[in-house]
């Protein structure tokens, strides 16, 4: 436990509050996180009550159930109820809700949905059940997807023909281009993903730092980690700055993992995609490789994926943009809450509803 | 036992249930209010106000490290019991038995609920025996249901609860729930942990007849756990807690496993520790008494009663505060 221990010592983090304080301007300096996994740190560790009225932290999009939109979920309750296919899913895909219903509901009213804890594991399922079609959701960004890409070559190698997957996979660098680019959100800074930086490297993030004059910062998930992250941030905002840095050095590297990349690009090509909330951002997205169209569900069965049918009264876009915080939202806490959730940021245990719902504002 | 497993016929009521109830039941649980066998255990007059209380156990395995789903059955009803200020008096044995049960399995349990029962100074007054068809069960259920008599004239206030009162608990949090995490197959985790299972009655009661008053209110974190628990309490206290968390006991093996799996350790059930609201100015005192019982050599202040909303707080280790809500889903089913 010692080195995570280190990561979390208080004296350390006082030192890094005090320099935070002393570089912040008088108004709060505007950062985002990016990522889901920051975001319920920040609130489990109480980061955004030890920076108040120096930093503002704004969530971002990075939870890719949030991001993941109702037309997605709908293709996905098509394929198990029209098509008879058994759906194999990450468990926390299983409660967002879709125009009209959910993959749970419709669990309870017979369409066969599984939940796997590897890409794998529905591989394997496929070829123990030869006579089904294996259909799985393939969702996550730039860490989950080499996972996904593994998974179609291996269904290739062996052969496993009744295995596809219905691609829902996002890259976080294009996300933050369209961030930065909207005027309404104005974001000062970003502390880049700990995971999706080990795989695409902090270089990644070099285009979006130079065109939009945002300071970028990669860092770990430790909470000292995150503060030395937005201290590093807010001294850049100090000295004029807007370059890349990478806090979390012990994983990330600046090129990032390369074996990654190089499944990536076998198995997948950039695509539009669109992001609930947010629209469809040119290049965001991953689909799948024409070598391995046999395992693309949307070609395979032709139900494909609708974008822009979002719930009216549901203001998870503006949450993922950074526009409102959730309490903002008249449904947070109300009308939509963990146990019942309306909208996809309240579903994830990563969303970022659902973390300030959980660990609220003190 | 002639049969090395469990029949049906053994829940029919016929000749093998009474066998059963004679060669494995009494001969586990002897003593003269069971003994007859009559319809009831007739426990006389008893002084004193009266506390009930009931549970049932579906622990899976039932044998754990550190305990096993006997132990457990009796511990849970005595300290139900015993944080109620009642010193248990007598309870019941509810087994519900799957066809096909190892006759071994049972005679453990029950061997150790003997031993648990003799433990706490509580007698097993009355119980039944169901045998249910194989798949309709998971081995062996208990359910147990106990007497007790509030031993000093102390009772659970929780309206007297007020800002500057302190919260204590016995010992660390989130044996049980990892112990039996680990005992589950399939887990390839090991790690050296034991569930805390045990009666409190010899901890708490005496320390209620020393402190009356000034021990406030009681409750022992079982499923749920100390976040669940202190949110219950919160909420009958009208009053806001604020946890220190560099203050909360637990130990390294349990953080490791908590670390790996995404636990968080506030809410993993426990099953020998009690949370106490006490009065500030007799908190030392109070917390010293604790440690020196086995059951309490690790007690620790671990936070706060303070002006403001009803609620759950803490203060984290790096100086933040955040809230400590009740957890949505089950960290793990079936842990007791």
């Amino acid at each position: 436990m010692r080195y995570i221990d280190d990561f979390r010592d208080p004296s350390a983090a006082k030192g890094l509050v005090v320099r935070i304080r002393r570089d912040a301007a008088e108004v709060p300096v505007r950062l985002m996180e990016v990522c889901g996994t920051h975001t319920v740190a920040i609130a489990r560790s109480g980061i955004r009550s030890l920076l108040s009225g120096a930093v503002t932290m704004l969530s971002g999009p990075g939870c890719p159930v949030c991001v993941t939109p109702d037309g997605y979920i709908d293709a996905a309750i098509a394929l198990g109820k029209e098509r008879g296919a058994l759906l194999a899913s990450f468990g926390d895909m299983l409660r967002v809700p879709g125009r009209s219903s959910s993959l749970e509901k419709e669990k309870g009213k017979g369409v066969d949905v599984r939940v796997v804890y590897s890409p794998l594991d529905a591989v394997a399922l496929a070829a123990a059940s030869p006579d089904r079609e294996v259909v799985f959701l393939g969702v996550g960004f730039e860490t989950t997807a080499p996972a996904i890409g593994g998974a179609i070559r291996t269904a290739a190698a062996r052969g496993v023909r009744n295995f596809s997957v219905l691609p829902s996979v996002r890259t976080i660098p294009e996300a933050m281009g369209a961030l930065a680019a909207d005027p309404e959100v104005r974001i000062e800074g970003f502390l880049c993903p700990a995971h999706v930086s080990a795989v695409i490297g902090s270089d990644a993030y070099r285009a979006v730092a130079e065109k939009h004059d945002i300071p970028c910062v990669v860092a770990g998930f430790e909470p000292l980690d995150i503060l030395m992250g937005i201290s590093m941030l807010v001294r850049q905002r100090k000295e004029g700055a807007a370059r890349v840095e990478n806090e979390y050095t012990r994983v990330a590297t600046a090129s990032g993992n390369r074996k990654a990349q190089e499944m990536l690009r076998e198995t997948f090509v950039p695509c539009d995609t669109g992001w609930r909330g947010i629209g469809v951002i040119p290049g965001s997205g991953l689909r799948i490789a024409e070598r391995y169209s046999a395992f693309d569900a949307e070609r395979k069965f032709g139900i494909p994926v609708v974008f822009g049918q979002e719930k009216s009264a549901c203001r998870c876009g503006d949450v993922l943009k950074g526009k409102i915080l959730p309490a903002d939202c008249s449904l947070f806490g109300k009308t939509c809450v963990p146990e019942e959730p309306y909208g996809p940021c309240m579903v994830s245990g990563e969303g970022t509803c659902a973390a300030h719902f959980r660990y609220g504002a003190p | 036992m002639r049969n090395d497993r469990i029949l049906l016929s053994h829940g029919e009521g016929g000749k093998r249930t009474r066998d059963l109830i004679a060669e494995v039941i009494a001969r586990h649980f002897d003593n003269p209010v069971l003994s007859p066998f009559l319809d009831a255990g007739l426990l006389g007059r008893i002084e004193g106000e009266i506390a009930f209380t009931t549970d049932g156990y579906v622990v899976t395995p039932p044998f754990f490290p550190g305990g096993d789903i006997g132990r457990l059955a009796v511990c849970g009803t005595v300290n139900d019991l015993a944080v109620c200020g009642a010193k248990a008096v007598a309870i019941s044995c509810g087994l519900i038995l799957e066809e096909g049960l190892p006759a071994d399995t049972l005679t453990r349990a029950l061997s150790s609920m003997r031993e648990a029962a003799a433990e706490a100074g509580v007698f097993v007054a009355c119980g039944d025996t169901k045998v249910v068809e194989t798949g309709k069960g998971d081995g062996i259920f208990i359910t147990t249901a106990g007497v007790g008599v509030l031993a000093a004239g102390w009772k659970p206030a929780p309206g007297k609860v007020r800002p500057g009162d302190r919260i204590l608990l016995t010992g660390t949090m989130g044996d049980h729930q990892i112990a039996v995490l680990i005992a589950r197959k399939g887990l390839s985790i090991e790690a050296p942990v034991r569930s805390d299972v045990a009666p409190l009655s010899g901890l708490l009661l005496p320390l209620v007849g020393r402190f009356g008053g000034k021990v406030r209110f009681m409750r022992d974190p079982t499923r749920g756990g100390v976040g669940v628990t202190l949110n219950e309490m919160a909420a009958a206290a009208g009053a806001r807690f604020v946890l220190e968390e560099a203050r909360l006991p637990v130990r390294e093996p349990v953080r490791g496993v908590c670390e790996i799996l995404g636990f968080d350790p506030l809410y993993l059930a426990n099953e020998g520790k009690a949370v106490l609201i006490v009065d500030g100015d007799a908190a030392e005192e109070i917390l010293a008494a604790l440690r020196e019982h086995i059951c309490g050599k690790e007690a620790a202040v671990i936070g706060e009663v303070t002006e403001g909303a009803p609620g759950v707080r803490m203060r984290t280790a790096v100086g933040g505060l955040r809230a400590v809500d009740y957890p949505v889903g089950d960290q793990l089913p079936r842990i007791c």
